[in-house]
């Protein structure tokens, strides 16, 4: 079993802090190194998809729309797609394999672009991760929290946190590890914001943000865009890179898509896409060889864990606890590029652009050895969607 | 002492006012928590909606629940979102007693944060802003 859709390029530009660059500079960089790396000409592109589009008002939280990228590059492209309303951030991937399976397009330019860290600057400090710190009222799903101070996914994400420990008797010192192990790996990523060593001292030490989460729990904004081409898989000789299979995927909503009343509390939407995710694919968990899991908090990557069935339910605070099973010799290896917690946040766009290099054998010093499936997952709270990969023979 | 609000310059903008949300935000006028329940079936539905998710009943009507509840789970924050937004406050997913599983997110007021816990009993009080009454919570004890 496979979608029928394959990566068959990836690029991604400069990524920083306050690189001070527009974000349609970078998401010019990312399209055009996408592009070489395919070998595609623009002509050959007849498909764009973006998360979330450019509707959004926070500054920097979405660096391009569709309209702005078809125009820039002078496109022609029969189908397109963006929005916020999708299976997590890589709804914009799925949209492009749903397109590609229906005979909508051939090959899909997706990309996602944030600029937060300059465009926080150029805000005057408003940042787009917080929801409503500029306008006057708030509307919709939002109104039930930010009223309450619930302004930041941080406050969000703390009380899964609280609950997970609760439930569970999950440990700071467990989830410190998994922010540890990720610090590791990005000193092995020349992309990395973060590269210097992470103690769980200092994890430990660091300022609260919402309790139970202090600052090294929280990804870090950071300026940078990504992009993939999704093709079908017949339209894929002659093309430059190795393949990427998508193998399966899955978009499930089921429960209550809010912050507060899914499940037992200590679960979120991924549950329902873990439970789908395996329905569509002869592989099992016990076949990934590496996880790129969701990561603005390290509370969601637990829960991705035990989502996923890479862990049983409620046991992901032992599995990372010590690092050595998700480190890149060990059982799982878990964000190997350091994730959005170290390499910088890139909204899930980066968890799968190291997939394919890992798939791709291009992931340098932290290459998992024969690396021939990894899941990548996106999303936190209502917000999620998975994808299965392998690597094309 | 009480717990520290997010108050002054510094509170976090109030919800707009609509027709399926009015009576949640403005019951606290009359000391009443109103909540979205069905009719038909007699579920309780928050956020506020015009249809039952359990019967699909459009029989959906605001009803005073009983204000109580315990604390679900809960986030002492210490980062100001916004210009003069006072921290720490605790943030809290407090399960109502009229039904298991009926949850709201709210600010627990009167408490040191370092004494909520999973399981504490809380009762609501009404905040207004402008023409919004924040339904907080606190500790019953503490009545």
């Amino acid at each position: 079993m496979t979608t029928g859709a394959v990566i068959t390029g990836v690029g991604q530009s400069a990524v920083g802090r306050r690189l001070g660059r527009s974000g349609m500079s970078l998401t010019a960089e990312a399209v055009l190194a996408a592009l070489a790396d395919a070998g595609l000409d623009r002509a050959d592109v007849d498909g764009v998809s973006t998360w979330p589009g450019a509707h959004s008002p926070a500054p920097g939280f979405s660096g391009a729309g569709v309209f702005d990228v078809v125009d820039a590059f002078g496109l022609n492209v029969r189908w397109f797609s963006g929005g916020s309303e999708t299976a997590g951030q890589l709804g914009a991937v799925m949209n492009a394999v749903a397109a590609v399976e229906a005979g909508l397009a051939r090959h899909v330019l997706v990309f996602r672009t944030v600029w937060e860290s300059t465009a926080t600057t150029l805000a005057q400090g408003r940042r787009a991760s917080v929801v409503g710190s500029g306008a006057a009222r708030v509307n919709g799903w939002t109104s039930y929290l930010v009223p309450f101070g619930a302004m930041s996914a941080a406050t969000w994400a703390a009380l899964y946190a609280t609950r997970h420990m609760h439930d569970f008797k999950t440990t700071r010192e467990q989830l410190g590890w998994l922010a540890v192990i990720q610090r590791q790996y990005a000193g092995l990523n020349p992309k990395a914001v973060y590269t210097d060593p992470l103690t769980l001292d200092e994890y430990l030490a660091a300022r609260p943000i919402a309790e139970p989460l202090g600052l090294y729990d929280c990804d870090v904004p950071v300026d940078g865009s990504t992009a993939f081409i999704v093709s079908r898989a017949d339209a894929t000789s002659g093309l430059n890179a190795p393949g990427v299979r998508i193998e399966a995927l899955s978009s499930a909503l089921g429960g209550r898509p809010d912050w507060f009343s899914y499940g037992d509390g200590s679960e979120m939407m991924a549950t329902e896409v873990g439970r789908d995710l395996w329905t569509r694919t002869d592989l099992r968990p016990s076949d990934v060889d590496c996880a790129q899991l969701y990561d603005g908090f390290t509370i969601f990557t637990l829960m991705w864990l035990e989502a996923l069935g890479l862990v049983p339910r409620g046991e992901s605070g032992p599995f990372v606890e010590g690092g050595t099973r998700i480190d890149v010799g060990g059982d799982l290896p878990v964000n190997t590029s350091g994730g959005q917690l170290s390499a910088g946040r890139l909204h899930g766009f980066g968890h799968l652009h190291e997939a394919c290099l890992q798939l791709r054998s291009e992931a340098g010093h932290r290459q998992v050895f024969a690396a021939e499936v990894a899941v990548v997952a996106a999303g936190g709270g209502p917000l999620a969607g998975a994808l299965l990969l392998t690597r094309e023979r | 002492m009480a717990s520290p609000q997010p108050d002054g310059s510094g509170h976090p903008p109030l919800p707009e006012l609509e027709l399926d949300n009015r009576a949640f935000w403005t019951g606290g006028g009359r000391g009443e928590l109103l909540i979205s329940r069905c009719a038909a079936c007699r579920r309780w539905l928050h956020p506020p909606v015009p249809v039952c998710r359990y019967c699909l009943s459009t029989d959906v009507i605001s009803t005073p629940a009983v204000g109580t509840g315990t604390v679900f789970s809960f986030t002492v924050n210490h980062q100001p979102w916004m210009p003069g937004m006072a921290v720490p406050f605790v943030v809290a997913v407090v399960e109502l007693d009229d039904e298991p599983g009926l949850r709201l997110v709210t600010r627990l007021t009167g408490v040191e944060p370092a004494d909520v816990r999973v399981g504490l009993p809380v009762r609501v009080v009404f905040e207004q802003h402008e023409d919004v009454w924040l339904p907080l919570f606190t500790p019953r004890e503490a009545a």
